[in-house]
C-alpha cells in the first residue's frame, strides 16, 4: 500500500490539502485525509522520508508548479500547496535529522530595521519552505545586529531581507556592511526583494540577487543548489 | 462720420449681431444698433454699397474667419455672424444690379427626396448666403424631377445636395444622372454633403 | 429561460422627484403648444379622431399643426406596456424588460456604412534594426452583407451582448433599395440566435421581412408570442416635426404589433435648446408623442422610449456624444422612462474617436458605465462603432465586450448578509491568531466560482501593451468558431416564400 500512500500524498500537495478539513482546488478529495494524515500513515508504514520527499511532495509542487506557468493556478493555489509541504517537512525534519538526509539548505529571512511589512517576506518563506529549504523567519523590523548574530550562530546558507519602503530600504545596505565588518558576507547568499528595491539597488549595496517575486527568491536558491 | 458706420458695421458683423436686440460676443451691446439697421443708416449716409460689402460684411467674415480657425469661435459664432451678412445682403440685392455689382453667384440647395434631415442644409445656406452668394433653398425631401427644373430654369452656377440616411444617399447619384439626361449637368457644378456620403 | 441581464438595484438618477414632474410637465404643455408640425397624413388623421386639434399650416398642403392635449397623452400612455418582450431565434436568449425594474440588457447598435479592417504591420526601429514592433493599422472599405453575417456571428459569441442591431449598411453591388430588407434581416437572423432589432430601408419589404420572422418563428401566433424582430424608428425629426416616411412604416410595425422602439434624437445646440433642461422636455415631449400616435394606432402595441439625446460639438456642429452632457441627458431619460413605466431604449459607447485607442476607450467605457448604472433596460451600447456611429470596427467590438465584463461586475449586488458576515469573522479570528496574518487560504474557495473579477483580458506581457494584438486573436477565435444557422427545410422555405435574399446568403447551397 506504500505506493498508494506516496500518490495520494503528491495528489494532495497538488491539491493543496493540508488537512483532512480542507477543500482543496475542487471538492473530489473532500473528508479524505489530507497531507498531514497521509504523512502519520506514511512514517506508520516505514515507508523512507526519501520517498516521500521526492515522489510525494516535490513530485507534487513540481506539478502544482507546472499548473501554475500554464495559468491553470494562481498564486493562492501556489500557496497552499507549499503550506501543506512546508507542514509536511516539520513533521519529517527530526526523521531526517537522524537519518542524516539533508535538507536542501537553510534560509534565514527578515524585514529589516524600522519596517513592519511583512505579506512579501511570509509568502516568500511559505515557498521556500513548500520548496524544501529550511525557513528561519526573524519576523519584521529586525535589527542589524540580530541578523548579524544570527548568521554567526545557525549558518544560514541564504539570507533573505525585505523592505517596502524606501525609507528602510537602506537598512539592507547596514545589513550587509555589519557582515562584512564581522567577516561572515562570504558564508551567506544575500537575496533582497521589496516594492522599493531593484536590481540596480542590490549591486549598489553588494547584494547577491534582487528577487521581484517570491517565486524569483526560489528559483535564485535552486540555482544556487544546482551550482554547488 | 461715414467711416464710422462702415466700422460699426464690419464690428457688428464679428460681433454677430443682426439687429440692435441681439446680445454678440461682449456684453452690453443690447440697444445698440444691429448690422441691419447700421446697413439701413450706412444707405441713408449715401455710402457705396461696394464699400459696405467689402469693407464691412465681407471685411467683419474675413476676421470671423479668421477667429474660426484660430479656435477662439466656434461655429455657432460664425452662424451669427453669417446671419447677419445674409441679412444685409439680403437688404443690399434690390440695389446690386442697378449699381452694376456682382454677386458671387447663385446656388441651389436641397435635400434628396425621402430625407428630411436639413439641419446641415440650413447651415450651408446660411454660411453661403454669409460669403456673399445668392442661395435659393429648395428644402427637404425634394423630388429628383422639382430639382432638374429648378436647375434649368434659375440657372444657379451651384447645386448643393444633402442626405443624412444610407438609404437616401443613393439619391444624389440619381439626380446627378437626370442633370446628364436634360443636358444640365455641364452648367452646374454639383456639390454633395452629409454624415454618411464621402469623396 | 431567459437572459438575466443585469439588475441595478439602485438605479443612479440625477433628478429630483420635483425635476421629474416639472420635466413631465413642461413636456405636456410644449405638446400642446406650440405642439407638432406633422408631415404625415395618417398620423394626422389618427390623432384628429383622438381629441387632438389640428390646424392647417397656411399654403403648405403637405403639413400641419398638431396640438396634443394632456389628457390625450395621459390615456394613451395608459395602453403602452409596462412589460415587453423580445423573443430570440433561441429561446434562451429571449429578452424580457419590465419598465418600473432597472434590469439592463446590452444591446450593440445603428449603421455605418464604414468598416474598418485592422492590420498589424510590423516596424523597425531606425538607430536599432533588431527591435521590431507590430502598429495596428486600420482601413476603411465600405460594409457588406459578408461584413454584416460576421458582425452576427461574434455578436452570438459575445456572452455579454444581449442582443442584436444590424450595424452595417450593407452597400454590396447586387445589392437595392428593394431587397436591401429581406437581406439585412436574413443575414442577421441566419448568423446569430439572439433578438434582432433593425430600421427599415423600404416600408414595401415590411410584409417579407415579417413573412420570413414567422417561417423561422413557426407561424403568426408563434412570431406573437416569440418575437424574434423588432424595429426602431426615429419618426419624430426634432425640433418636433412628425416625419412622413418613417411614421408610416412606424404605423405599419404598430398594426403589426410586433415590439418598435420609439427614438428620438435631438442635438442640443441645434435641433434642441442647449441647456439641459430644455432638450429634456423637448426630447421627453417628442417620444411621447410618438408613443401616443402607437398606442391610438393599436392600444397595447409593445413600445419601448427611445432616447438618443446628443449635444452638438461646437467645433464642426456634428453630434458630440464623447461630451459628459450626452450622457447626462441619456441618465434623465432613463428616469424620465422609468417614471412613466415604459421599458427604455437608451444609447451609450458612441464616441468621437475616429478609430479604436486610447480616447476611444475613455469615451466609451465613460458612458457605458454611467448610463448602465441609471439602469435602462434596453442599453444600445454602439458595440463597435467609432466616429460618431459612421464607422464599424471588429476589434473595438470585442473591446467593448471585455469592457461590458467590467460594468457588470461593477453592478453587481454588494452580498452582505448575516451568514456571510458570519463566515467572514470566523476568518478574521482565525487568521489574527496566526504567525503569517494572511487570508490567502480563503481565496481559493472563491478563486473559480465567479466571484472574483478577471484581470484585463488583453494585458500584454511585461510593459508591452498588446491589447489590439490580443484582441485581434480573440476575434478571429470568435470568428471561427461555428454558429446555429436557420435549419436547412427552413432556409428552403425563407428562399422560396420571400423574395430577394441574396442566392450566396444560403448556406446549405454553399455546401453543395
Amino acid at each position: 500500500m506504500s505506493k498508494d500512500t506516496i500518490a495520494a500524498i503528491k495528489e494532495n500537495v497538488i491539491q493543496g490539502r493540508k488537512t483532512q478539513e480542507d477543500v482543496g482546488i475542487d471538492d473530489t478529495l473532500a473528508g479524505t485525509p489530507g497531507v498531514m494524515e497521509l504523512m502519520e500513515q506514511a512514517l506508520e508504514d516505514n515507508i523512507s522520508p526519501q520517498s516521500i520527499i521526492t515522489e510525494g511532495l516535490t513530485a507534487g509542487m513540481e506539478v502544482v508548479g507546472e499548473k501554475f506557468s500554464s495559468k491553470e493556478y494562481f498564486i493562492p493555489d501556489m500557496l497552499a500547496s507549499a503550506e501543506a509541504v512546508g507542514a509536511a517537512m516539520d513533521v519529517l525534519k527530526p526523521v531526517l535529522e537522524k537519518a542524516k538526509v539533508e535538507t536542501k539548505g537553510r534560509f534565514a529571512i527578515a524585514t529589516v530595521k524600522g519596517d513592519i511589512h511583512d505579506i512579501g517576506k511570509n509568502i516568500v518563506a511559505i515557498l521556500l519552505k513548500g520548496a524544501g529549504y529550511e525557513v528561519h523567519d526573524l519576523g519584521i523590523d529586525v535589527p542589524a545586529e540580530k541578523i548579524v548574530e544570527f548568521v554567526r550562530e545557525e549558518k544560514p546558507g541564504y539570507l533573505g531581507l525585505s523592505a517596502l519602503l524606501t525609507t528602510t530600504m537602506t537598512e539592507m545596505g547596514v545589513v550587509i556592511g555589519a557582515l562584512k565588518e564581522s567577516s561572515l558576507r562570504n558564508s551567506v547568499k544575500v537575496l533582497i526583494g521589496g516594492a522599493a528595491v531593484s536590481d540596480e539597488f542590490a549591486r549598489e549595496i553588494g547584494a547577491d540577487a534582487y528577487c521581484a517575486d517570491a517565486f524569483s527568491a526560489v528559483r535564485a536558491l535552486d540555482s544556487y543548489q544546482k551550482a554547488s | 462720420m461715414p467711416e464710422d458706420t462702415i466700422n460699426l458695421i464690419r464690428e457688428n458683423v464679428i460681433q454677430g449681431r443682426i439687429t440692435k436686440d441681439d446680445e454678440g460676443m461682449d456684453e452690453g451691446m443690447v440697444g445698440q444698433p444691429g448690422v441691419t439697421e447700421l446697413v439701413e443708416q450706412a444707405l441713408a449716409e449715401g455710402l457705396s454699397i461696394q464699400d459696405v460689402i467689402t469693407e464691412g460684411l465681407s471685411g467683419g467674415m474675413d476676421i470671423v474667419g479668421q477667429k474660426f480657425e484660430a479656435g477662439e469661435y466656434f461655429i455657432p459664432d460664425m452662424l451669427a455672424s453669417a446671419e447677419a451678412v445674409g441679412a444685409a445682403m439680403e437688404m443690399l440685392q434690390p440695389r446690386l444690379a442697378k449699381s452694376g455689382i456682382k454677386t458671387k453667384g447663385t446656388v441651389l440647395v436641397a435635400t434628396v427626396k425621402d430625407d428630411l434631415h436639413d439641419i446641415g442644409k440650413n447651415i450651408v445656406s446660411i454660411l453661403l448666403r454669409g460669403a456673399g452668394y445668392v442661395v435659393k433653398d429648395l428644402g427637404n425631401n425634394i423630388d429628383t424631377q422639382v430639382i432638374v427644373d429648378a436647375v434649368r430654369e434659375e440657372k444657379p452656377q451651384f447645386l448643393g445636395l444633402s442626405a443624412l440616411l444610407t438609404s437616401t444617399m443613393a439619391r444624389m447619384g440619381e439626380i446627378i444622372q437626370a442633370l446628364e439626361e436634360n443636358g444640365l449637368r455641364h452648367q452646374v457644378k454639383v456639390i454633395i454633403g452629409g454624415a454618411p456620403v464621402s469623396e | 429561460m431567459a437572459r438575466q441581464g443585469i439588475l441595478v438595484d439602485r438605479p443612479y438618477e440625477r433628478l429630483t422627484g420635483e425635476q421629474v414632474q416639472l420635466i413631465h410637465q413642461s413636456s405636456m404643455d410644449i405638446l400642446r403648444d406650440p405642439g407638432l408640425i406633422s408631415f404625415n397624413k395618417e398620423a394626422v388623421e389618427v390623432l384628429d379622431g383622438h381629441g387632438a386639434v389640428i390646424e392647417s399650416v397656411a399654403g403648405d398642403h403637405r403639413s400641419w399643426k398638431v396640438s396634443l392635449p394632456e389628457q390625450v397623452v395621459v390615456e394613451a400612455l395608459k395602453s403602452a406596456p409596462r412589460t415587453v418582450k423580445l423573443g430570440a431565434r433561441n429561446p434562451d436568449n429571449t429578452v424580457v424588460m419590465h419598465g418600473d425594474e432597472p434590469k439592463v440588457y446590452l444591446i450593440t447598435g445603428s449603421e455605418t456604412n464604414i468598416w474598418l479592417d485592422v492590420d498589424f504591420p510590423t516596424y523597425v526601429h531606425k538607430s536599432d534594426p533588431a527591435r521590431e514592433i507590430k502598429v495596428p493599422e486600420f482601413k476603411p472599405r465600405r460594409g457588406t452583407v459578408e461584413d454584416l453575417c460576421q458582425s452576427a456571428r461574434v455578436c452570438e459569441h459575445l456572452e455579454m451582448v444581449d442582443g442584436f442591431i444590424r450595424n452595417v449598411n450593407i452597400q454590396d453591388r447586387d445589392i437595392t433599395e428593394q431587397n436591401k430588407d429581406v437581406n439585412k434581416y436574413f443575414a442577421s437572423l441566419n448568423n446569430n440566435t439572439k433578438h434582432f432589432m433593425s430600421g427599415l430601408t423600404s416600408l414595401d419589404q415590411l410584409d417579407n421581412v415579417v413573412r420570413m420572422a414567422e417561417l423561422i418563428a413557426g407561424g403568426e401566433k408563434a412570431l406573437e408570442d416569440n418575437p424574434i424582430i423588432s424595429f426602431i424608428t426615429c419618426l419624430v425629426k426634432s425640433p418636433l416635426q412628425l416625419v412622413q416616411d418613417t411614421t408610416d412604416t412606424f404605423i405599419a410595425v404598430c398594426r403589426r404589433g410586433l415590439p418598435v422602439a420609439v427614438s428620438s434624437s435631438p442635438q442640443a445646440g441645434t435641433t434642441a435648446p442647449i441647456k439641459e433642461a430644455g432638450i429634456m422636455a423637448q426630447i421627453n415631449a417628442e417620444v411621447l408623442a410618438g408613443i401616443t400616435l402607437g398606442q391610438l394606432v393599436k392600444p397595447g402595441t409593445p413600445v419601448l422610449y427611445g432616447s438618443v439625446p446628443v449635444r452638438a460639438r461646437m467645433d464642426t456642429l456634428n453630434d458630440s456624444y464623447g461630451a459628459i452632457e450626452t450622457s447626462q441627458y441619456n441618465i434623465d431619460c432613463v428616469q424620465m422612462a422609468r417614471f412613466y413605466g415604459i421599458p427604455n431604449y437608451s444609447t451609450s459607447g458612441v464616441c468621437d474617436s475616429k478609430i479604436p485607442g486610447q480616447q476611444s476607450s475613455v469615451e466609451r467605457l465613460f458612458s457605458d458605465i454611467v448610463v448602465a448604472m441609471a439602469g435602462p433596460q434596453y442599453l444600445h451600447c454602439a458595440f463597435g462603432l467609432l466616429d460618431c456611429n459612421s464607422v464599424f470596427c471588429l476589434l473595438q467590438a470585442v473591446l467593448d465586450d471585455a469592457h461590458f465584463r467590467m460594468i457588470e461586475f461593477l453592478l453587481r449586488q454588494p452580498r452582505i448578509d448575516q451568514a456571510e458576515m458570519e463566515v467572514v469573522l470566523k476568518q478574521i479570528r482565525t487568521v489574527a491568531a496566526t504567525p503569517q496574518k494572511l487570508y490567502i487560504n480563503y481565496i481559493r474557495p472563491v478563486l473559480r466560482s465567479g466571484e472574483l473579477s478577471g484581470i484585463y483580458p488583453f494585458e500584454g506581457s511585461g510593459e508591452a501593451d498588446q491589447v489590439f494584438e490580443l484582441a485581434h486573436e480573440r476575434m478571429q477565435e470568435l470568428l471561427a468558431m461555428p454558429v446555429e444557422h436557420i435549419d436547412r427545410e427552413t432556409t428552403a422555405r425563407i428562399f422560396e416564400e420571400v423574395p430577394g435574399i441574396l442566392p450566396r446568403l444560403n448556406v446549405y447551397e454553399r455546401e453543395n
